[in-house]
């Protein structure tokens, strides 16, 4: 049903948007070998809003990193998009991570030397997006998150949530068909990160994008999350639908509805 | 990213640490301006150099002589070539013929003679020499008092300045200045001399007198060379005292005494060469000893060398004199130089240095780059263009430091010039070809320092970069 509205949105509906098998991630550090992802196989489904879920350590971070082409598995695929990320060059990585993810982050990664509207501007850089095109596409995305005052302020003078919600408009800014998100409320208070997340539902939902969200907060998932993934010692301990928040998106869908 | 891109970005993070990067920069100023004061002030030395010496004509001039003459300056070319009693003479038809090769400017007989010249009736024998009008271009005229010769033919004379004296019967004092040409020349400019020369007449025609003449009946050409010796006068009018040294090496210049080469030439004045070119004068076409080519460009000189050389004539140039000069400046240029990059290679070790500190300092923002789609390339660039930016700004400014240093030095060294009452000189010089290859030198040496913190920002790990605060 959800994903049947969101289809006409998304051309690749019925392959994964993301599908990792026996995805592992090793390292050393000094004697010790931590496996930080230890066999994980996962598919979400194209639109899908997904909660991966553990304690620190649990590797649900580095699931998201090597999902986001900032990190390469040590083996095992990961295919988001019909591109398995363990086989493209750094280059070709470099393009997925520009065009394919955006990326928001717990501590918001703003740049701070720059203001909010250069900071949204800047992937487009990397993408060589025209000049003249690139001042009102990021002013729109600005306008998108309810910054468009704030456009020339830098980030410190900004609060927690402002400052998320212009890397959330950074996040989108190439049009990316996955959002991902490390602990995205982690530093704000809670009114402000349910500002936050109801962004990205918005998101999920109008733009059809595939979310992927690592947080501890168990409740925040439930709220929002049409699936909670259980992370544990680098393994997938627990997968399970939330029917809480699906019915929450059928609502929010009707209300929609409604309006329109 | 595009180059404005990289450019607006690179320029954005050198004013984000603006002292730093402004140390860096004044750095590589420093280096620049310490290359472009050492190369300015080589090439300036140079080009003084030069520019006396092709002044002095000493490098524009190829000498031709007869192989015939025994005074000759090359002594290996004699053994090659024909014996001296076969080759040809230096005719004015050879002079013609030189003249007339690529790249020649004139070809002038050189006349010299030894002659008495009388002045307010008391007679002073001395060397006379004929000048082209050229000449006047000569640095040794250009401080002449009074004027150079009017015409190419007019009975004018300048002196030299121990003649003038001696004219005056006036004698240098010892360890006293050198006397003021200016006070020589008033009491002397358009007073008249006499000179009282001898005449070659060429002999008569032999269809009218062959069977008289005793010197070798029968044979015309023999006949064709006779002439007789008439003894003359000439006015001249002073018109100029120079300041020359009579000894010196320039060929034209040594005599005391200067007419022009038009009024010498139809002198006909009897030369050393006349004797030994009995047998060989053709009528009465001149023979000259010895005939000084004036060419184009110095460059030029060993071509028309061989060129004349083929003709079947001996000559000689200087041209090894200045080849060895080159190399002088080149060996003292390239010393300069090194010892001005040595600045420059000090101040592209601060370039490292400043960029290694972007990178700890920037490592977030790298990494942070790099999650949002910047690929390797893309950072490798923007710290490219930073150094670079680094370089172009601090080869600017390095250039118009050096320029100024370069003019502060040129100016103390003329107040002391003039205080030993000698002329001001121009010994610096920063020509464009130097501007623009110092701000390049200083682009690419910022690029090569760039090349390892540029390395190591690309090689980042994203994930390391952003995982602590």
């Amino acid at each position: 049903m959800g994903s049947a509205e969101k289809s006409p949105l998304n051309p690749a509906a019925q392959a994964p948007a993301i599908h990792a098998e026996q995805l592992c991630r090793h390292y050393r550090m000094g004697e010790t070998l931590i496996r930080a992802v230890d066999g994980v196989n996962l598919k979400v489904r194209s639109g899908e809003f997904v909660a991966l879920l553990g304690s620190s350590g649990s590797g649900k971070s580095s699931v998201l990193n090597l999902i986001a082409g900032l990190d390469r598995p040590t083996s095992g695929s990961v295919i988001v998009q019909q591109q398995n990320l363990a086989q493209l060059s750094r280059e070709d990585l470099a393009k997925y991570r520009l065009h394919t993810v955006g990326m928001v982050f717990q501590s918001f990664n703003l740049i701070p030397s720059m203001t909010l509207a250069e900071n949204v501007e800047l992937p487009m850089r990397f993408a060589e997006v025209e000049r003249g095109k690139r001042d009102s596409l990021a002013r729109e995305a600005l306008a998108r998150v309810g910054l468009q005052a704030r456009m020339n302020h830098r980030p410190s003078e900004l609060s927690g949530g402002e400052q998320q919600r212009a890397a959330l408009a950074r996040a989108l800014i190439n049009r990316p068909q996955l959002l991902l998100a490390d602990e995205p409320t982690g530093n704000l208070d809670s009114h402000t990160g349910t500002e936050i997340m109801d962004m990205v539902r918005e998101f999920n939902q109008q733009l059809g994008m595939t979310v992927v969200m690592v947080t501890h907060e168990r409740a925040l998932a439930e709220r929002y999350a049409e699936r909670l993934i259980f992370l544990a010692d680098g393994k997938l301990v627990g997968d399970e639908p939330n029917a809480a928040a699906a019915a929450a998106i059928e609502a929010d869908n009707v209300q929609q509805g409604v309006r329109r | 990213m595009k180059l404005p891109d990289l450019t607006e970005l690179a320029m954005r993070n050198l004013r984000e640490s603006v002292l730093r990067n402004s140390l860096t920069t004044i750095g590589i100023s420093v280096g620049v301006a310490s290359l472009v004061a050492m190369l300015s002030l080589g090439i300036g030395l140079q080009q003084l150099a030069s520019r006396r010496l092709m002044k002095s004509g000493l490098f524009d001039t190829v000498v031709v002589t007869s192989r015939r003459d025994l005074r000759n300056f090359n002594r290996e070319e004699e053994r090659n070539g024909p014996a001296p009693a076969e080759s040809k003479i230096l005719e004015e038809s050879t002079r013609i013929e030189i003249e007339h090769l690529p790249n020649v400017l004139e070809a002038n007989p050189d006349i010299r003679f030894i002659t008495e010249l009388r002045y307010e009736d008391k007679p002073h024998l001395t060397t006379v020499a004929a000048l082209p009008a050229s000449a006047k271009s000569n640095d040794a005229f250009e401080s002449v008092q009074g004027h150079f010769f009017s015409s190419d033919t007019a009975p004018e004379a300048i002196l030299q300045k121990t003649f003038a004296e001696e004219l005056l019967g006036r004698t240098p004092k010892p360890g006293l200045d050198e006397t003021n040409v200016a006070d020589l020349a008033a009491p002397l400019l358009g007073k008249e001399l006499i000179m009282r020369y001898a005449q070659r007449e060429a002999g008569q025609k032999p269809s009218a007198s062959t069977h008289e003449n005793p010197l070798a009946p029968g044979n015309d050409s023999l006949a064709a060379a006779a002439y007789s010796v008439i003894s003359r006068e000439q006015k001249l009018k002073i018109v100029g005292v120079a300041d020359l040294d009579p000894e010196s090496m320039r060929g034209p210049t040594r005599g005391r005494v200067f007419v022009p080469l038009g009024l010498a030439e139809t002198l006909h004045v009897m030369q050393p060469t006349d004797l030994r070119e009995i047998s060989r004068a053709a009528g009465d076409q001149p023979v000259y000893s010895s005939v000084s080519v004036r060419v184009k460009n110095p460059a030029q000189i060993r071509a028309t060398e061989d060129a004349i050389k083929k003709m079947g004539f001996n000559t000689f140039s200087i041209l090894d004199a200045t080849r060895s000069l080159q190399q002088f400046f080149a060996v003292l240029d390239l010393f300069l130089g090194i010892f001005g990059s040595l600045a420059l290679a000090v101040a592209s070790i601060g370039i490292v240095n400043t960029l290694v500190m972007a990178i700890l300092e920037r490592r977030r923002e790298i990494g942070i780059m790099k999650a949002i789609g910047a690929s390797d390339v893309d950072v490798k660039k923007l710290f490219f263009a930073e150094a670079g930016a680094m370089g172009i700004l601090g080869g600017i400014v390095g250039v118009v430091l050096g320029w100024a240093i370069g003019q502060v030095i040129n100016l103390g060294t003329n107040v002391y010039l003039k205080r030993q009452s000698l002329p001001p000189e121009h010994f610096w010089a920063v020509p464009w070809w130097l501007v623009g290859s110092a701000i390049l030198f200083a682009f690419l040496v910022s690029l090569g320092a760039g090349l390892y913190p540029a390395g190591r920002a690309a090689r980042l790990d994203p994930v390391q970069a952003l995982r602590y605060e």
